[in-house]
């Protein structure tokens, strides 16, 4: 019986692949696509302003509502903190990447890797809470700072009207902290996959032929690596873009696009206009994806 | 003593922690030489070529580049190329860039670099290739493509880590023809690694032979095939039968173990005398295995040891040979052919 099944099955490829693929497939179009697609829909529906219902009739009003100037320095201000982040991370993560793939043994790349992870184990919510705690007024972080005699030099910084505030835990700079740590790990291990199948004789190739260290570095080693950086860059900008929970716990009164979002749908029971910001940051993803390809990033996936 | 030796090794030994891959060794090597270094893996051979290259460094010794001491340069300071068992082509530039390279490297400006692509190109016999990517090429190809890569840059020394490897039996044999012919048409010092001793013995000028880090013996492929220092050399190089104690002294008049070609004996009757000169020892054919072009024979000889003899099938047929299996022969040689072994 069993005999007769698997034949049945062997004989018949196309029905074994059909079987496996239509729970995905339907998954991704339902869910994923599928309210990408509602929230598109909802964007163009709007809000009576005087009865707060929802009106499902075709506007554009509600979309045009997103590139007013307070929309538009939210949107401003969150890409802005997704590119930093992104950078910043991208500098950090990389000599960590290329320590475990290239030099660590063994031992330590699983020990290093696992440090690495670590903290995806945790609760999200948790570690921003952390933070708040580390980066307040009377946190450990000012602590060591006052240790150092260092005060004054985070007076001056605070002192910056666009990133400044009372406190590291109510700036944009404490913010910018907290997403560095917290999408760190999502670059370190695209690069570290990327640099792992550089193979070592190319680097020394690049030597043998005269290149120093530095020229190495970037005639090599970064564009072999620069595919994992753009993957690493998908997640770091994409999550900061999109986050609520932190710019909520740590920033100051501005606004962030998921927060905005985050208010409109909740306390505003605006939901077009949520919707419609969040066609923002799908959109920016898009062009940015298309500018990396541009660039080469997935000619070797 | 070679005069003006291209690379000269003073006590050279590499220890990683308890292992000695390459333990005091010295070596000369002449200019313009096409010098190999033959051996088993992990006999030391390419971790020798890796410290000329600069991407290992001597624990103990000097090693002199044109007299120059260059132990403790980097790779990117020394005037030599490696062409790398991978090939180590960069994926992302074309076979003009991955040429180029070196020259790129060197600042010099793009027109006048790719002329010389174009003139290396040809040189590999690969016109028109420059602008693929090395992954749309063959093996072969890309072989050729490390070779343009490497030589472009007009080292002193070019460095071959097994280079032909990774080839079919066919290109290879191609290949090594082509090496020499380079070698021949650019006039500079290659040192060629190795395991493939018939490799060695086609193409080089001289030969090191290397076992557990040390040198064994360095002489020309005819001194190293005709007459091997070592056990390890005349068991390495070719096949080679070993004749030590009563049954030497009964054919030299010493019980020194000596080596002997299997090629260089001579299968006759057991009745014969052997002609004026000529040493020789009775056996019993053991074996018979027919080759086509020639046939090897296992020959018991009294006393214990068995000998293998080849003889070319000028005159006989697979039935001739076959019935030899079980007779009594006497076998002969000339005692200008075999070799005294010298540990």
């Amino acid at each position: 019986m069993l005999n007769r099944v698997s034949t049945y099955f062997y004989r018949r490829p196309r029905l074994v692949l059909a079987i496996f693929l239509t729970p995905p497939i339907l998954y991704m179009l339902v869910v994923y696509l599928g309210s990408l697609f509602s929230l598109l829909i909802n964007g163009f529906y709007s809000i009576d302003d005087f009865t707060g219902i929802i009106v499902r009739e075709f506007t554009l009003r509600t979309y045009a509502q997103t590139f007013n100037p307070a929309n538009r320095e939210i949107f401003l201000r969150t890409a802005s903190m997704a590119a930093i982040v992104t950078v910043v991370d991208a500098m950090l993560a990389f000599p960590l990447a290329y320590y475990i793939a290239k030099f660590a043994s063994r031992r330590l790349k699983t020990w290093l890797l696992i440090g690495v992870t670590i903290p995806l184990w945790s609760s999200y919510l948790v570690r921003v809470y952390a933070w708040k705690l580390i980066l307040a007024k009377e946190g450990i972080l000012s602590w060591f700072i006052d240790l150092f005699h260092l005060t004054g030099v985070l007076d001056w910084l605070l002192s910056f009207p666009a990133i400044g505030g009372s406190s590291l835990s109510l700036s944009p700079i404490g913010m910018f902290i907290v997403f560095v740590y917290i999408w760190l790990p999502y670059m370190i291990i695209p690069i570290q996959t990327a640099l792992e199948r550089v193979p070592a004789s190319l680097l020394e190739a690049s030597s043998d032929l005269g290149a120093k260290p530095f020229q190495t570095f970037r005639n090599v080693i970064l564009p072999l690596a620069f595919p994992g950086v753009v993957a690493g860059s998908i997640f770091t900008f994409s999550l900061t873009l999109g986050d609520f929970i932190v710019p909520l716990t740590l920033g100051n009164s501005k606004f962030f696009v998921g927060q905005a979002v985050f208010s409109y749908q909740g306390t505003g029971g605006n939901i077009p206009l949520a919707a419609a910001m969040t066609m923002g940051p799908v959109l920016i993803m898009v062009v940015y994806l298309l500018i990396a390809r541009k660039l080469g990033a997935f000619d070797a996936l | 003593m070679i005069k003006n030796p291209a690379i000269r090794f003073d006590n050279v030994s590499r220890h990683f922690g308890e292992i000695k891959a390459v333990h005091q060794v010295d070596l000369e090597i002449g200019d313009g030489e096409f010098f190999s270094m033959l051996g088993p893996s992990g006999s030391g051979k390419t971790t020798c070529l890796r410290m000329i290259a600069g991407f290992d460094r001597p624990s103990e010794g000097k090693i002199f580049l044109y007299d120059r001491d260059v132990s403790n340069l980097p790779p990117y300071e020394r005037p030599v190329n490696t062409v790398f068992q991978d090939y180590a082509l960069f994926p992302h530039m074309t076979i003009e860039d991955n040429i180029a390279y070196g020259l790129m490297i060197k600042g010099m400006p793009k027109i006048k670099r790719m002329k010389r692509v174009d003139e290396m190109l040809n040189l590999v016999r690969l016109p028109g290739f420059g602008y693929r990517k090395p992954s749309q090429l063959s093996g072969g190809q890309r072989q050729r493509v490390a070779l343009a890569r490497a030589l472009i840059n007009q080292p002193k020394v070019l460095l071959l880590d097994e280079p032909l490897g990774a080839l079919d039996l066919k290109l290879r044999q191609q290949m090594q023809v082509e090496l020499k012919n380079i070698q021949r048409e650019v006039g500079i010092t290659f040192i060629f690694v190795t395991h493939d001793q018939e490799e060695a013995i086609t193409m080089s000028d001289r030969i090191a032979v290397f076992s557990e880090g040390k040198i064994e013996q360095v002489g020309s492929p005819s001194d190293i095939y005709e007459r091997p220092a070592t056990e390890f050399v005349a068991g390495f190089v070719g096949t080679s039968n070993l004749v030590s104690g009563e049954i030497a002294k009964r054919a030299t008049g010493s019980t020194k173990t000596f080596s002997i070609r299997p090629e260089k004996i001579h299968l006759g009757f057991a009745g014969d005398t052997p002609a004026a000169g000529m040493a020789a020892l009775d056996g019993t054919v053991r074996d018979v295995v027919y080759l086509g072009l020639y046939t090897r024979y296992l020959v018991e000889i009294e006393g214990g040891a068995d000998l293998v003899v080849i003889e070319q099938n000028l005159k006989t047929t697979s039935m001739d040979v076959l019935s030899a299996k079980g007779q009594k022969v006497k076998l002969s040689w000339h005692p200008d052919h075999i070799s005294h072994l010298g540990s």
